[in-house]
């Protein structure tokens, strides 16, 4: 459980997060989403207490982070999987880590079985592969059994079977009962693993909700259609409040109606329909629809606003 | 203890539960710390570039100091046999402070140190721990090697009668003096790359302090370059690794030793100061 309020952290004149109020409840998987620079890592940075809040508080299964006399049983993190001494062997990483806790040797061999390192366990980690270093990386915060498991984009750079076993090792997680914490600047690998989401931008709270929730509310649904008689279909069904675009496939994608409306409306008018189903907006843009004001490296060109990169004259 | 495995497409999960006790305390960190000292490379180099420094430069000297043995009274009877077969340490010390910088910077330069810390939440004791394990793996390297290069440099320069033994007053306590400045040196190295979180910083520090302050000072006017240098790091420490110090440019042996003490508690207090609040 990660109760976070009025978390606000600023380094210098730029401020990371501002105000951030939500929860992570036990036993489900949530998402941690929002733009590059959106405050992500400063927010995990300081669940596992790491970075001092400027003001307002984390506390990490009750107690603030740094408060744990066994901090390895009660958050287990992954921020930064390449930050390992480079001719260290995974072994001797995790047993380290390992040592500080009391945690005894065979947990470190443990871990290693599990996620898939057995076979590299004992070469330096600087040459491992980026997917290598993620496993590493979840071996290290699952050490200790923690409670509470924050994961900083653990799907980058793996490949599809990759990120299948973390999907499947999240919901295990999950499933036992732990606080799972999971960010991603990609809403379609949240969609597919979390059920609650938290979205971010700008260092500021946009969304607190569940997947589902999440994308109905974001982008309305539109229904897409084929019949045998397209254009008077499309005449019929136009009005104020329902825009009706033609796909290049020549079916009508019909918005303000439900499929059942437009079902009805075929019917009534003794056209044959070929084809009509729902078309759930994607999660893409859903996620764009609600963090496009947040963005904060956009490519806008301004035409008149001088060189970016000045000559030295 | 209980095991869970579950298939989702192709992918299987297996990670057991543990159920057993943990805590963190120092005597752990210790150890977490032994292995992540024996487990770095620039442990091995810098320890073995010490104990070469040490022997080589030492044998060196002394077959120098052989071949040219000083003249004339005054000079026989300042000639301090013990120092110049531990004239080795001078250059030794750029190893063991460069490993003392190392052990920190490098942790904060991988990203390590955030595991490191997350782990130990005190963040102190990661930093006690490795001024434990500097200072105990320098005297434990750099004893022998001040030994032997003590005897080897006494049987070279005793072809010429110039030798000492460690029956000697003040010998003893030189070649001991030499191998506790050297773990000194590691200390206020491993302050300074805490303090600074920079390899290249800390390693510029530890330079500047050891050497280009006391150049800096010996342009001072009058008996102030005296006056002032004897109390610079360098030759405050250094007073306890000769057997007869000079009083005018140096301190006594162990005041002076104490005065470097200081220096290296001061740095490492700064830095567990700036490690202990403030974001890792």
């Amino acid at each position: 459980m990660i109760e976070i309020h009025a978390l606000t952290k600023r380094y210098g004149a730029t401020t990371a997060v501002s105000d951030l109020t939500f929860s992570v409840q036990p036993g489900v998987v949530t998402g941690f989403l929002g733009p590059n620079g959106a405050g992500k890592t400063t927010t995990m940075r300081m669940i596992l207490g790491l970075d001092e809040p400027t003001s307002g508080s984390v506390t990490v299964n009750g107690r603030p982070p740094r408060a744990h006399s066994a901090p390895l049983r009660e958050v287990g993190g992954m921020l930064d999987p390449r930050a390992v001494h480079p001719s260290r062997s995974a072994c001797h990483h995790l047993l380290a880590l390992a040592q500080t806790s009391g945690i005894r040797r065979g947990r470190v061999d443990e871990v290693i079985d599990a996620v898939g390192l057995r076979d590299v366990a004992g070469r330096g980690a600087g040459k491992f592969s980026l997917g290598m270093s993620q496993r590493l990386g979840i071996a290290a915060a699952l050490l200790g059994d923690p409670a509470t498991v924050v994961l900083d984009e653990p799907v980058n750079g793996l490949d599809v079977e990759g990120i299948r076993w973390i999907r499947a090792l999240l919901q295990e997680l999950a499933g036992r009962g732990k606080t799972v914490f999971v960010s991603s600047h990609l809403m379609s690998e949240i969609a597919q693993t979390a059920t609650r989401l938290v979205v971010i931008g700008r260092g500021e709270l946009i969304a607190d909700t569940s997947v589902a929730d999440f994308i109905a509310s974001a982008a309305p649904s539109a229904v897409r259609v084929r019949s045998s008689d397209q254009a008077t279909l499309a005449r019929l069904l136009r009005s104020p409040d329902v825009t009706v675009t033609a796909a290049p496939d020549g079916a009508l994608t019909v918005s303000g109606l439900t499929a059942e409306q437009v079902g009805a409306a075929a019917g009534a008018a003794g056209i044959t329909v070929l084809e009509l189903a729902t078309q759930q907006a994607s999660l893409e843009d859903a996620f764009v629809d609600l963090t496009q004001d947040a963005v904060e490296f956009r490519a806008t060109p301004r035409p008149n606003a001088g060189a970016i990169c000045k000559e030295e004259k | 203890m209980t095991t869970w495995t579950r298939s989702q497409g192709q992918a299987l999960v297996t990670v057991p539960a543990y159920s057993q006790p943990q805590r963190v305390t120092q005597a752990r960190v210790l150890r977490s710390e032994w292995i992540k000292l024996r487990t770095q490379p620039s442990t091995l180099w810098s320890l073995l570039s010490a104990v070469v420094l040490i022997i080589g430069f030492g044998v060196l000297y002394s077959f120098l100091r052989e071949a040219r043995p000083p003249h004339g009274v005054a000079a026989i009877a300042s000639f301090d046999p013990a120092s110049v077969s531990l004239s080795g340490v001078q250059l030794a010390q750029i190893a063991v402070g460069v490993l003392g910088v190392l052990l920190i910077t490098s942790e904060y330069a991988s990203g390590l140190i955030r595991a490191s810390f997350a782990a130990v939440p005190r963040r102190l004791p990661v930093l006690w721990g490795k001024a434990t394990l500097l200072a105990a793996a320098t005297l434990a390297v750099c004893l022998p090697a001040a030994l032997i290069t003590f005897l080897a440099g006494q049987s070279i320069l005793g072809r010429q009668h110039l030798a000492t033994t460690l029956g000697q007053p003040g010998v003893t306590r030189a070649v001991i003096g030499s191998v506790l400045y050297l773990a000194v040196a590691g200390l206020l190295g491993l302050g300074l790359g805490g303090l600074l979180r920079s390899t290249a910083g800390g390693i510029s520090a530890l330079f500047g302090l050891l050497f280009a302050v006391p150049l800096v000072a010996s342009f001072l006017p009058g008996t102030w370059a005296d006056e002032v240098g004897k109390f610079l790091p360098g030759a405050a420490g250094q007073a306890v690794t000769s057997v007869y110090p000079d009083p005018a440019t140096s301190l006594a042996p162990w005041t002076g030793f104490g005065v470097f003490c200081l220096y290296a508690v001061v740095v490492l207090g700064l830095a567990a100061q700036r490690m202990r609040r403030g974001d890792a």
